[in-house]
């Protein structure tokens, strides 16, 4: 139980050894980030091994910290944050084997890295919204650094951008927070005391509260028409930094709304819902067609995971048990395919053939130059798909059933975006790696000089990655059986019971 | 009253040895200094001035509290010891960075100087006498007129000192004129004194002038929109480790006397919760600060002018300190101010030591400074990162501290609260100057054939302290806050 707090610890611990010691050699470096990945990853998986799911968040660690507003340093879990916190080890480790090839100033790529990661552990599991925050603040500036110091395509531009936009939606949710703490006399920043507070608050002051911080965290989650820094942010990052983005950075916001926007304001809540869910149905039609469009490879992924946390957002926005239920498995499910396709555009494909036009790509006919690549696509597409067999299916479906209890007509709706992910996925993977039929590709298709093979690493973390989505596929249950009691925690009860049919 | 002489003289140990190390200094160069070679005497002259400094921060430490002293001039409750502390801690931390970056003629008498100026900074903290005070904020200006122009080969160093010598002084003259006001209108001198002949008589329109008066002057001296505008030029054309204790020590001690002023002079009659009578003033000028400084700082091609813009929009923010004190006392604004303070002293030191180097004007002059020193390069990301207020670094939790107040006095649609939006607001603009200093930094490579640097040992002890107690700060901020 207790081994939890070490998944922060360790990564922080981690990326300040990666300073001191890792600019002796780039291959002490990697050794020393995958250590650190391994060691998170293992103290998060021994943590969810002790822990016994129930109703509500367990404390595990708790002392004063600023004593004068109240703040406190408490950690604490629930199966969301495990099931997150599993994500994280997950995503971390296959993000630094994908790392592998980072050739400048290796140390500081990998300490800044595990600064990020630390951040995202802190956030899932922190119980004080002023911890939560700290957390969160501290995963966003390494971001930064990493995309514009090892990143490609236009990487200034879309670094700051990715920033500007995260840290102004964390500007939107430090206001909130303080909102809600002066509310409640300032008496602190517990989650407990901070929804005692705003939740006694009148509707009409719930309202722009519950937009404050719903809609800080959403720039995060990628919320409709916020998710502009996603696409390019993911395009110019190195591929492992895509991998985090994709997989974890982004689920940040996703839980910060479910943490905290949700059950401080249920009143705002209420009077938010018909937007929220159009804005999320808008993000998963807008991102799929968009991605349809795409010239990029990596665009078409990056767009991709606008439409893929839409349904996220779409299953909060309903708020029935299934829905939240279903929007945490596809937080899983999708930090788990997003890095699988993040590492085949990034890694395998575009490190060996230098190109992400899928125009040039679709003259290589890469599926023989690059087999490996190429099945490990064709699964991720169907995971991503949302196929029985891969975490996507449960996830998506469990979303669907539970947004049609709320509104049948947004349910339509998202089952209309899993045919246009579908079709992007399915161009995509037609275009990328089967290219034009075999007598043209005899004449004209220049050839691939010799692809360098693939190495250990990229095969050690696609099937870490692969493992994990059918893993999830094959047995939801081992993951819903985390989330579904902390469904019935008392902080969730006031949106849950509004929207029972 | 009488004065009590031995206890006069333990309340004041700080200054006395800043006034014996200051004459020592002094002396001491002008007896044993001749004919040594200008860096054995610069050398020694900052050995000489650490060991005073850090003798009169251990007198601080020492310093029991006591009540008021010397006829009613002093007070040591927790705002004046804390903020003594803090100003002798910065002073240590930019002198300390002066052998081997500042390569100057006379450097015992710039160690006077900044003795000097730090006694005035001393004695602001804990003065509660209108005369005292005045006569503690000059002694401290006109030792900082002198340390901005003592690079007297350099052209931008003279006019950096004409033009803070010519604001200062008209803002001496504003001061000087709200509190003969003060005193007309009151007879008294010191701060009890002024509340109570105020609180016997009924608003007028003297008391108003009067408090202009002295906002105007403090507006100028802290830097304040619209009185800013000595600012920019001052901190590109000072040598940079005057321009670091201009920029940090001199901001805390004028916040401290600023604040007591206020606070305990000014506080209007308060029994029926009306506001004091400056509210209103403080709160224009805040604004002002913020918008000002924010934006301004947006359009600045050099990073020592970047850097005072962004001085303008930290004074907003300890405007909206003063505002939030009459409710929440004086700590989370002196927090800010010392947080505040260290990060600035940081980045000018990491200035001065690459004015040994070439010089750094334009971030561009910074690129790949990763690779040519790291030390600077983190410690400067350190600094401007905590100027960001980017947590676990202490400018966060100051920023965090003050808004929390000022939202609670009335939440999100009071005075106070609404400046502490707006400030929150612009966070993400000043995230973007800093990020582009940054982006220099940290990401560019070097220009091709830059040398590595080779940080002197002063500095670098200097900028790893700054560093760690803006961590310590941050992580442990009731090491401080507690002391309140």
């Amino acid at each position: 139980m207790n081994a939890l707090p070490w998944t922060i610890y360790v990564s922080f611990a981690g990326a300040a050894l990666l300073l001191a010691l890792g600019r002796a050699s780039p291959g002490a470096a990697r050794g020393l980030a995958l250590a650190t990945a391994l060691t998170g990853a293992a103290a998060g998986a021994a943590g969810a091994l002790g822990f016994t799911a129930q109703p509500g968040l367990q404390t595990l660690v708790d002392t004063p910290w600023v004593a004068g507003i109240g703040i406190r340093y408490h950690l604490a879990a629930d199966g969301i944050s495990i099931v997150l916190v599993l994500l994280t080890g997950l995503a971390a480790t296959a993000g630094v084997l994908f790392s592998w090839n980072v050739r400048e100033r290796v140390a500081e790529f990998f300490a800044l890295y595990f600064l990020l990661i630390g951040g995202v552990y802190g956030v899932f599991l922190s119980a004080d919204a002023f911890l939560l925050f700290v957390f969160y603040e501290i995963a966003i500036v390494p971001k930064y650094f990493l995309i514009a110091g090892w990143g490609s395509t236009n990487r200034e531009y879309a670094a700051m951008k990715l920033v500007l936009y995260s840290f102004a939606g964390s500007a939107l949710v430090l206001a909130g927070l303080l909102w809600a703490h002066a509310a409640g006399g300032g008496r602190g920043f517990g989650f407990a005391e901070l929804a005692r507070a705003a939740s006694a608050l009148p509707a009409a002051q719930q309202v722009p509260l519950f937009g404050l911080l719903f809609v800080g965290f959403g720039v995060l989650a990628g919320l409709f028409p916020f998710h502009t820094w996603a696409p390019t942010g993911h395009v110019a990052a190195p591929t492992g930094v895509s991998m985090l983005l994709a997989g974890v950075v982004m689920k940040l916001g996703a839980y910060g709304c479910l943490r905290l926007a949700l059950p401080l304001c249920p009143a705002g809540f209420a009077a938010w819902q018909p937007v929220l869910g159009g804005l999320a149905l808008a993000g998963i039609l807008y991102g799929g067609f968009v991605a349809l469009v795409q010239e990029d490879f990596k665009f078409v992924i990056g767009y991709s995971s606008v439409s893929h946390m839409g349904f996220v957002l779409l299953g909060l926005a309903a708020a029935t048990p299934q829905a939240l239920a279903g929007a945490v498995l596809q937080m899983f499910s999708h930090g788990v395919i997003a890095g699988l396709l993040f590492a085949v555009v990034g890694r395998m494909v575009y490190d060996r053939v230098h190109t992400r036009r899928l125009d040039r790509l679709q003259a290589l006919g890469l599926h023989r130059h690059l087999p490996f690549p190429a099945l490990v696509f064709v699964l991720a597409a169907l995971a991503s798909m949302g196929m029985p067999g891969f975490s996507g299916f449960p996830a998506e479906l469990s979303i669907l059933i539970g947004t049609w209890r709320t509104a049948p007509l947004w349910a339509l709706g998202a089952a209309a975006g899993i045919v246009v992910a579908a079709a992007f996925t399915l161009r995509v993977l037609q275009v990328a790696f089967f290219g034009p039929s075999e007598q043209a590709t005899a004449a004209e298709a220049p050839p691939v000089p010799d692809p360098e093979p693939i190495t250990w690493p990229e095969r050690a973390g696609a099937a870490l990655l692969l493992a994990a989505t059918v893993y999830a596929g094959l047995k939801p249950d081992a993951l819903l059986g985390w989330i579904l009691p902390a469904l019935q925690s008392p902080a969730l009860q006031p949106i849950l019971r509004g929207n029972t049919p | 009253m009488t004065i009590d002489h031995s206890e006069l003289l333990h309340a004041f140990r700080p200054e006395a040895c800043l006034v014996t190390g200051a004459l020592l200094v002094l002396g001491l160069d002008l007896a044993a200094g001749r004919g040594r070679p200008p860096e054995r005497r610069a050398q020694n002259a900052a050995l000489l001035g650490l060991l005073a400094l850090a003798a009169a921060l251990a007198a601080s430490f020492a310093a029991a509290p006591a009540g008021p002293l010397a006829a009613g001039t002093m007070l040591l409750d927790p705002l004046a010891r804390i903020t003594r502390a803090g100003v002798l801690g910065l002073a240590l931390l930019a002198l300390a960075a002066t052998p081997g970056t500042l390569r100057l003629p006379h450097a015992a008498e710039y160690v006077a100087l900044l003795l000097f100026a730090t006694a005035g900074f001393t004695l602001m903290a804990g003065t509660t006498s209108l005369l005292l005070g005045f006569v503690a904020l000059e002694l401290a200006s006109i030792a900082l007129y002198l340390l901005a122009g003592f690079d007297k080969a350099r052209p931008e160093s003279a006019e950096a000192a004409l033009k803070y010598f010519l604001f200062g002084a008209v803002a001496a003259a504003f001061l000087l004129f709200g509190f003969s006001l003060l005193y007309g209108l009151t007879g008294a001198l010191d701060l009890p004194g002024i509340s109570r002949g105020l609180a016997a008589q009924p608003a007028s329109p003297l008391l108003l002038v009067a408090v202009v008066m002295v906002l105007v002057g403090f507006g100028f001296k802290a830097a304040a929109a619209p009185f800013h505008l000595w600012a920019p030029d001052v901190y590109q054309g000072a040598p940079a480790p005057a321009a670091a204790l201009i920029a940090s020590a001199a901001k805390l001690a004028g916040l401290a006397f600023f604040l007591r002023l206020l606070g305990s002079g000014l506080s209007g009659s308060g029994a029926d919760g009306e506001p004091a009578p400056w509210t209103g003033a403080v709160a224009m000028l805040a604004v002002l600060s913020l918008l000002v400084g924010n934006i301004a700082a947006l359009g600045q091609g050099n990073v020592r002018r970047l850097l005072a813009y962004s001085a303008v929009a930290h004074a907003g923010v300890l405007l909206l300190g003063v505002l939030v004190s009459a409710r929440a006392g004086p700590g989370p604004a002196v927090y800010y101010a010392v947080t505040y303070g260290l990060a600035t002293v940081g980045a000018f030191i990491v200035l001065a030591v690459l004015d040994g180097e070439g010089g750094a004007q334009t971030p561009a002059d910074l690129a790949g400074l990763h690779g040519r020193s790291p030390l600077l390069a983190g410690a400067l990301a350190a600094c401007l990162l905590s100027l960001a207020g980017i947590p676990p670094l202490a400018g966060f939790l100051g920023k965090f501290l003050l808004f929390a107040e000022a939202l609670k006095a009335g939440g999100p649609t009071s005075l106070t609260g609404g400046i502490a939006l707006l400030a929150i607001a612009l966070s993400a603009v000043a995230l973007y100057y800093y990020l582009v200093v940054l982006k220099e930094a940290l990401v560019r490579g070097p220009t091709p054939g830059a040398p590595a640097i080779r940080v002197p040992a002063g500095a670098a002890l200097s900028l790893l302290a700054t560093v760690a107690l803006l961590l310590v700060l941050g992580l442990l901020p009731d090491l401080l806050l507690q002391r309140f």
